[in-house]
């Protein structure tokens, strides 16, 4: 594999986090975008790394993986590079679930047996001990649970500080470089046509558009199911230490499950290094619509406030809103395309991009290798009806 | 001695003072009705009541609600900006401390 | 069906549309933050103090004391003092029109004021501008205020900032500055004009004939110059405050002769002992409300303002915009640009002669407002100034060496990835100070961006501010009730929570 030339179309989080993974096993990595480094979606969310939200199957092993090689990572930047730590801002805060009905506490309950079973650490908090915890948290709730497991980066940071380390690896970078379409010489995809005028030519070329990675995918001729689904985040002006852990409203589990189309939103409350609190989250289902919407922040607004009675004299000093990558099976995408020798996709991790990202990168550098993948990858295939199956009509959704 | 109010005997504008008074930290400040608190403040010879997050002291730096230098909290509103919040009298006005650590929300 | 306008601001551009749009039959609801009209230009003293003689510190009271009683008793217009516009909502791209208004009314940054939301059929922004302040080491000091400060304090309150004063920047507006501190009883040191007399000589010199049109203005300014005349205050051009110095705050400015490029003639450093320091090196429009209705700027070489066409509407339906907004002109031309603004926004017939004599002033506004920006231009060797550990983003305290390393590192280029980097810019102002030096810093040392239009990715701006002002938590989650359509009656509330 040795020299393999690879073109990682996608400078977010995760097409960084593959370019690392890929310059480190001495591919002659490339990667490409349309404008600069972590400026869409990566740049506009909280910066999950989760293992609580979510329950046992693929999409867990793959945030376990993540979540095993994170600080490992981190470890390796700053080792080559001083300051990347504060870069990424990476901090295992661990996270608490906040159930806050009978029918909430059961569920949670019975989500975090079986999430025990497969390795997660998901600690029962009593009143006292979530007081203790998160002194601002509602009295009013049924239930608690820690996942000490939990942590967080600055999104945009942990994505410069991926790609910086790949470029220090030999990894090369064309920013405002758009892929117009491709090249292909007996069903191999050989070469892209770029905005420049130019062909970038390779072994393997690997879609990490996030939310574009459908576009993207169309323009060579493979088409993948992957939409927009919207997110927005409130930040209120810096204060003293309120939020201590990620605390999220046992609701949200269910809201990143859902496939509605309609406005669904769930507390999420953290707070971030500088002292803002971050308050999420919504999930619209409005194509790539970015205008404003009150409404959605309003129910924002009102679900944090269930948990944080606190914080409502507090001030919000701004929202920003993105585009989660969303494939209608909730499972995201990383493999070579069976229809197009030399496509490869890593995406459609819809809210979960920033943590899954170093797990995905890890499966795509073992797959390319021919390395066994530390986890099964067969879920992620790209060959599956969710994938593949709507693609002609699902896009205008 | 700066900064200061201009005394209203010799103001050519021909006003009228009526007092009043609020608490800065607990501490009575007098002013007039009309005024702003960042006003008061600075009327009363304090020029800065914020510190921002080295620790550094600030006060009013644009005067007209844009750069959220003078913010206090009033009551129980924190982040308010002095320098367009008219004092009304017995105006609770607490500074603030952006590093922060301990107090309270 | 009578129109319904919304106007948002109550300086002069404001208070014309106002008065323009009634005259031309519409029902009008006039928006500001302060308490009573006036905005920056024509800062009022509180009601309780009583002045007898407000006019003591306005030039053209008269006129604008008449204009603020005819529009503010006018029986369609509703004054809406104290409120502000946190958020502009968008309509469907299928259906253009304005966008709805979303109000908050009470004391300024108050928790629990009432929520309201307008959807007008026409939509006038007349937000104004506030001073651009370059960052120079020592400017975060206490004492150090923009030259709008003094005026506001001194104008607005009778504060003054200090005895010991030095003002500095560029611009006209530098002597009312001046002027009213003297007023009040500071001594001015020096006024002093980052621009060489050579510069102001080639911008204000050409083609005198467009400064006959706004004749006011002049007459204004030359009074001003008599008074520092008058008071021995001298007026220095090519030099500027460099460096800000104190323990706790200022005690000593050092003033040093600047090229006409501004970068430092060094050598020529001197200190002047001043207990306030009084700085603008220009203005800053206040774009997050023209950007949130998703009207498209224009980029000068004095900054970035809201572009508009002859009859002052925006890109976006049924938006207009006045003042300097649209270009920094001064007061007699904001107010023509906003009784343009607001005689169309209400549908009042464009072909009389009133009309066609507004555009020929306005014409002749925009002609001025082209000559300031030459003779008032803000030199790129501003830098010089800088040190690694200047403190640039005022909030977050990031300093110029930190906000460089950003821009330069390839990983982080992107505005959005450096903000979130280097902090610079996200903090309680949300970049309304370093916004703009940022950016400046960030296309110098990467060069042009580029045109890239991405679905659902608005190009970085530094004055995105979707939320406009800061909203309480509890006060967002109030929800904003039902929304009345605007119709024909003249209610002055339209839906309330």
């Amino acid at each position: 594999m040795y020299g393999t030339r690879a073109v990682i179309l996608g400078a977010g989080i995760v097409g960084s986090a593959c370019a690392r993974e890929l310059a480190r096993a001495g591919c002659a990595t490339t990667v490409v975008d349309r404008g600069r480094p972590a400026a869409a979606t990566t740049a506009h969310g909280e910066g999950n790394i989760l293992v609580s939200d979510k329950g046992p199957g693929p999409e867990l092993e793959l945030a376990q993986l993540s979540r095993r090689l994170w600080p490992q990572i981190v470890a390796e930047m700053s080792e080559q590079a001083p300051g990347m730590d504060d870069l990424t801002e990476w901090d295992p805060k661990g996270g608490i679930v906040v159930a806050t009905t009978d029918d909430g506490a059961r569920e949670l309950a019975k989500f975090a047996e079986s999430q025990r079973a497969v390795g997660v650490r998901a600690e029962t908090l009593d009143a006292a001990a979530l007081a203790a915890a998160e002194p601002y948290v509602t009295r009013d709730h049924t239930a608690a649970i820690h996942y000490p497991e939990d942590a967080q980066v600055q999104p945009a940071g942990a994505a410069a500080a991926l790609l910086a380390d790949a470029l220090r690896a030999g990894a090369t970078l064309r920013t405002h470089c758009e892929v117009h379409g491709a090249v292909t010489r007996s069903d191999r995809l050989t070469a892209v046509r770029t905005s420049d005028g130019d062909l970038i030519e390779a072994d393997i070329f690997i879609n990490a558009a996030g939310p574009w990675a459908g576009e993207l995918s169309t323009r060579l001729g493979a088409p993948i199911d992957v939409r927009p689904r919207r997110g927005d985040v409130l930040v209120t002006t810096p204060l003293p230490p309120t939020v201590f852990h990620k605390v999220y409203d046992a609701d949200y589990v269910g809201a990143v499950g859902s496939s509605a189309e309609d406005l669904q939103t769930s507390a999420v409350v953290e707070s971030t290094r500088a002292g803002s609190v971050l308050i999420g989250s919504s999930r619209r289902r409005v194509g790539f619509d970015d205008r404003l919407s009150v409404e959605a922040l309003s129910a924002i607004a009102a679900k944090a406030l269930r948990l944080f009675p606190a914080l409502a004299d507090v001030p919000v000093m701004r929202a920003y809103g993105g585009f989660r990558p969303y494939v209608p099976d909730h499972l995201p995408v990383i493999g070579p395309d069976p229809r197009l020798a030399g496509l490869w996709h890593a995406g459609g991790h819809e809210g979960a991009g920033i943590g899954l990202s170093v797990g995905t990168a890890r499966l795509v550098r073992d797959l390319l290798l021919g390395r066994p993948t530390e986890i099964d990858a067969t879920p992620f295939r790209v060959d599956r009806p969710a994938v593949l199956g709507r693609t002609q009509k699902g896009r205008a959704a | 001695m700066s900064p200061r109010r201009i005394p209203a005997a010799t103001d050519a504008v021909e006003r009228r003072e009526t007092p009043l008074t609020i608490t800065v930290d607990g501490e009575p400040v007098s002013g007039i009705e009309g005024q702003s608190i960042a006003g008061i403040l600075l009327a009363s010879g304090r020029r800065a009541w914020r510190s921002g997050r080295s620790g550094a002291p600030r006060g009013v730096f644009c005067g007209i609600g844009a750069c959220f230098d003078c913010l206090v909290t009033v009551g129980p509103e924190r982040d308010v900006r002095a320098c367009r919040r008219r004092a009304r009298d017995g105006d609770e006005v607490r500074t603030q401390a952006r590093g922060g650590g301990g107090s309270e929300l | 069906m009578t129109r319904h306008v919304v106007v948002v601001g109550a300086g002069p551009a404001g208070l014309a549309a106002a008065d323009a749009a009634l005259g031309a039959g519409a029902r009008v609801t006039l928006i500001d933050e302060a308490e009573q009209p006036g905005g920056q230009y024509h800062r009022m003293l509180p009601e309780a103090y009583a002045a007898a003689r407000p006019q003591h510190l306005h030039h053209g009271w008269r006129a604008f004391d008449a204009r603020r009683r005819r529009v503010l008793a006018h029986p369609r217009c509703a004054w809406w003092s104290e409120t502000a516009v946190w958020a502009l909502e968008r309509p469907d791209p299928a259906e253009p029109g304005p966008p709805r208004v979303h109000v908050l009314r009470g004391p300024v940054d108050g928790g629990g004021r009432d929520r309201h939301t307008l959807d007008p059929d026409a939509l006038v922004l007349a937000v104004g501008a506030h001073d651009r302040v370059l960052p120079f080491p020592g400017w975060e000091l206490p004492g150090v205020y923009t030259a709008g400060a003094a005026q506001a304090l001194a104008k607005g309150e009778r504060v003054v900032v200090g005895d010991q004063v030095v003002v500095a920047g560029s611009g006209p507006f530098l002597l009312p500055v001046a002027a009213s501190l003297i007023e009040a009883g500071s001594r001015v040191r020096e006024v002093l004009e980052a621009n060489t007399s050579g510069t102001l000589a080639r911008g204000w010199g050409r083609r005198p004939w467009e400064l006959a049109a706004q004749g006011g203005k002049a007459a204004e300014l030359a009074e001003y110059g008599g008074l520092l005349a008058r008071h021995r205050v001298p007026y220095r051009t090519g030099r500027t405050v460099v460096e800000a110095r104190g323990d706790g705050c200022v005690e000593e400015v050092v003033v040093a002769r600047l090229r006409a490029d501004w970068s430092v003639v060094r050598g020529s450093e001197r200190t002047v002992a001043v207990d306030a320091v009084c700085v603008s090196h220009g203005f800053s429009p206040q774009l997050e409300l023209p950007l949130a209705a998703g009207c498209a700027l224009r980029a000068t070489s004095a900054g970035e303002f809201v572009e508009v066409d002859g009859d002052q509407r925006t890109t976006c339906p049924d938006v207009y915009a006045a003042g300097e907004i649209t270009g920094v002109a001064g007061a007699p031309a904001a107010r023509v640009e906003g009784a343009l603004a607001g005689w169309l926004a209400a549908r009042g017939d464009r072909n009389i002669a009133s009309v066609r004599r507004l555009r020929t002033s306005r014409d002749q506004g925009r002609a001025f407002a082209a000559r300031l920006a030459r003779a008032h231009p803000i030199g790129t060797g501003w830098t010089s100034w800088l040190r690694p550990e200047t403190v640039v983003c005022r909030c977050e305290e990031t300093d110029y060496a930190t906000v460089c390393r950003a821009a330069t590192n390839e990983s982080t280029a992107a505005p959005r990835a450096a903000k979130l980097a280097t902090r610079a810019g996200l903090g309680p102002c949300q970049a309304r100070m370093c916004g703009p030096t940022v950016a400046e810093i960030g296309a110098r040392l990467q060069g042009p961006a580029g045109d890239l239009h991405i679905e659902g990715l608005p190009p970085a701006s530094e004055h995105r501010r979707p939320i406009a002002r800061p909203i309480r938590l509890g006060d967002l989650a109030a929800g904003s009730g039902t929304t009345a359509t605007s119709d024909s009656n003249s209610r002055t509330e339209e839906s309330s929570s």
